[in-house]
């Protein structure tokens, strides 16, 4: 009971006073602050570009957010957000708390994961860019990238090097011999664009060797000598390319393969009469794995996605942690004893029970992600910001960002006030219930 | 058959059963210190980075730490602690993220005292209006302001800025500390009123004390949130620059200035993380209270 005496005069002046004190410096700063501006904004959205108010446009702002390219954009790259991040941080912060439940340095590891809540959007824009640089020398991602791809196949020796005359042609990564062969031929398979250090050590002048009766032979060689030299034919100085795989097919489709000696010879004996295919394996020439480009156009919203997980997994492991914490334990430890595997426990008895966290966690992510700014402005490059446009983004450089197109940007601004309505509404009905 | 059960023999934990408890759980715990690692790695990068010199890493990555150690120096932070645009940027965030958080711990206390405890007619209905506030983007005031400021010839001022964050903090604040006072004990007020106390005496000798941990979670949430800004900061900032915009106008050249912005990033974040390790628990709290936002 907070009653007060009742009114006589002086006494409801001082509870007036008293009223006004507490609460007039609240109310001065949200109206001047967030009810002047909100309402300033959703008239001015009908507006012009420029002035207090300018000139009356109707809905003419509204019908640009939708038909800009860039706008829509932004709207799109919302959606993918919208879509992608809240089911995913709160599908993580799931697994994160129930797995942290069942050891007994989880304070160590819920630390570490909540610790980018901490820092600003802002340097872990920074601090991933430094990540997803391009050059896997230097980009940490790329260079894991790299590592990963030389264990399923390493770069070819000769990944720069192309075929030195028209008689070979490039198939599938192979270099191939157009004109089919019979044995009894020698073979000349020059290549050319090969820099002086990719050539394999112990080179030495190459060798074009005699026809012999029954056999193919031939030589794989550097078919460029300083001065340029003539194409398709083993020249003094010019090196031949060891260890390289040569390859012929007969007309059964059997393979078989020979490497390059020093000299860049090699030789199949004994084949049986018939027509054959000679080639070099595509791997001689593979690529070296030169980095995904994460912070290019294309993969500019995937690389933010990661980042912005990176931050808020913790936040939902440590809410849906403490309702796991808050759960009651006889529930879970009768689904045990019914025999409930761990999985059937996990799947019908804690999410569940943890609905109502999970929700929270959810829609919580919801506004973040429609307001998501800063890490966008600080991890995408300027070059591709109109590739990862996001709204919030949007409404920004639209009014602020050189462009200062205060009725657009107030309408972006309206738009995103109306997205976020919903939950809006949803914390007045959570809030009524409780009172 | 006695009523004495025979006893069975408690299950004993030997040797062998707790090594093969722990072997079955190693997948577990390999696979959750992976996981910790993998979430430190882009903060130990960037601190790395920010002891290297830019010529060395303009070639290879931070990695190249653990082969080559002797590259770590401290020159790029020697450099920036005598550079004045980043010591003033630093003293600019400080003062904004510091009267931030006082003023919106003491009117958001004040405020949310007399939505819990002073009974005036219509009260549930405006504290409806402050928890609607709540989602309110702050986009929504950047254009207003950006005018308001400029007619009133605050444009660019620190307190313009705190200003801003104080009135977006207050909705979280009075909504925080009314849940949180509500709760308190009812009888101890009473008892106060009943002696004649004023409601400001109550206010400072009973409540203010008794919400603090309320209200360090308050502190703490607003601290990191104004220190960590930069829409704002960018928006009305951008002469007095707070760190992030003083970071952010080294952006455009990553490559080359990568030796100013990863020290500097790096010292923007050491002050939220160190606020951040002294009072975790009031974090979380402040989260766990806060997370219908």
């Amino acid at each position: 009971m907070v009653a007060a005496p009742p009114g006589s005069d002086p006494a409801g002046r001082a509870r007036y006073l008293t009223g006004a004190l507490f609460l007039g410096p609240a109310f001065v700063l949200l109206g001047v602050w967030m009810v002047y501006p909100a309402v300033y904004t959703i008239i001015r959205s009908f507006f012009g570009r420029t002035g207090y108010l300018g000139t009356w446009v109707g809905g003419s702002n509204y019908v640009r957010l939708f038909t800009t390219h860039t706008l829509i954009r932004a709207i799109e790259n919302n959606v993918i957000w919208v879509a992608v991040v809240p089911a995913l941080v709160t599908a993580i912060g799931l697994i994160f708390a129930v797995l942290t439940e069942r050891v007994s340095w989880a304070v160590a590891f819920k630390t570490a994961v909540f610790l980018p809540m901490a820092i600003s959007a802002f340097a872990t824009g920074v601090t991933w860019r430094i990540l997803y640089q391009q050059d896997p020398d230097v980009g940490a991602i790329n260079a894991l990238g790299r590592s990963a791809a030389s264990l399923v196949s390493a770069p070819g020796v000769l990944h720069t090097a192309l075929p030195s005359t028209p008689t070979l042609q490039t198939r599938n990564g192979a270099v191939v011999l157009k004109a089919p062969l019979q044995p009894g031929r020698s073979v000349s398979l020059g290549l050319t664009g090969i820099p002086p250090q990719d050539v394999p050590s112990g080179a030495q002048q190459a060798v074009q060797p005699k026809a012999q009766s029954g056999a193919i032979d031939g030589v794989v060689w550097r078919d460029f000598k300083p001065g340029g030299g003539k194409p398709g034919v083993v020249e003094q100085g010019e090196l031949g390319l060891p260890g390289v795989t040569v390859q012929v097919k007969d007309a059964s489709g059997k393979t078989r393969s020979a490497t390059t000696g020093k000299d860049g010879t090699f030789s199949f004996d004994n084949l049986p009469s018939g027509t054959y295919h000679a080639s070099i394996g595509a791997q001689t020439f593979s690529k070296p794995f030169n980095g995904y480009s994460w912070l290019g156009p294309k993969l500019i919203t995937p690389s933010l996605l990661i980042a912005y997980i990176w931050i808020w997994a913790g936040f939902a492991m440590v809410v849906i942690g403490a309702g796991l914490a808050a759960m009651p334990r006889d529930v879970l430890e009768a689904a045990r004893t019914d025999g409930a595997t761990e999985w059937q426990t996990f799947r019908r008895v804690t999410v569940p029970l943890l609905a109502p966290v999970l929700s929270v966690v959810f829609i919580t992510m919801i506004i973040n992600v429609l307001k998501v700014f800063d890490l966008v402005i600080s991890l995408a490059p300027e070059s591709t910001q109109a590739n990862a446009n996001v709204i919030a983004l949007a409404m920004w450089r639209t009014a602020f960002g050189g462009a200062n197109d205060f009725g657009t940007g107030s309408a972006i601004a309206v738009f995103l006030f109306v997205l976020v309505v919903p939950v809006l509404a949803l914390n007045i009905r959570r809030f009524k219930r409780d009172v | 058959m006695t009523t004495a059960a025979v006893e069975l023999p408690a299950p004993r934990d030997t040797v062998a059963a707790k090594i093969l408890r722990f072997v079955a759980k190693a997948p577990m715990h390999l696979f959750l210190v992976a996981l910790g690692a993998l979430w430190l790695v882009p903060t130990i990068g960037l601190f790395i980075t920010s002891i290297l010199p830019a010529s060395s890493l303009a070639s290879s990555g931070w990695w190249q730490i653990f082969t080559h150690p002797s590259l770590a120096t401290w020159s790029n932070y020697d450099k920036l602690f005598h550079n004045e645009g980043l010591l003033s940027a630093l003293k600019t965030t400080a003062y904004i993220a510091v009267g931030n958080t006082i003023l919106v711990v003491i009117i958001g206390s004040l405020a949310g005292y007399a939505f819990a405890w002073l009974d005036f007619p219509g009260r549930d209905w405006i504290f409806i209006g402050v928890i609607a506030l709540l989602v309110v983007p702050l986009q929504m005031a950047l254009i207003p302001m950006f005018r308001l400021y400029d007619t009133f010839g605050i444009f660019d001022t620190v307190i313009s800025i705190i200003l801003f964050h104080t009135a977006f903090g207050l909705p979280f604040a009075i909504f925080l500390l009314r849940n949180f006072f509500v709760g308190l004990p009812k009888d101890i007020l009473e008892s106060a009123r009943i002696d004649g106390a004023s409601e400001i005496v109550i206010f400072v000798r009973l409540i203010l004390p008794l919400g603090l941990p309320a209200i360090a979670s308050l502190a703490i949430f607003q601290f990191l949130w104004t220190w960590n800004d930069l829409i704002v900061a960018l928006t009305f900032g951008q002469n007095v620059q707070p760190i992030t915009v003083w970071i952010f106008g080294q952006l455009r050249e990553f490559g080359t200035s990568i030796d100013v912005i990863a020290p500097a990033s790096f010292i923007s974040l050491v002050i939220p993380l160190c606020v951040f390790f002294a009072f975790q628990r009031y974090f979380v709290q402040g989260l766990l209270a806060g997370s219908v936002k």
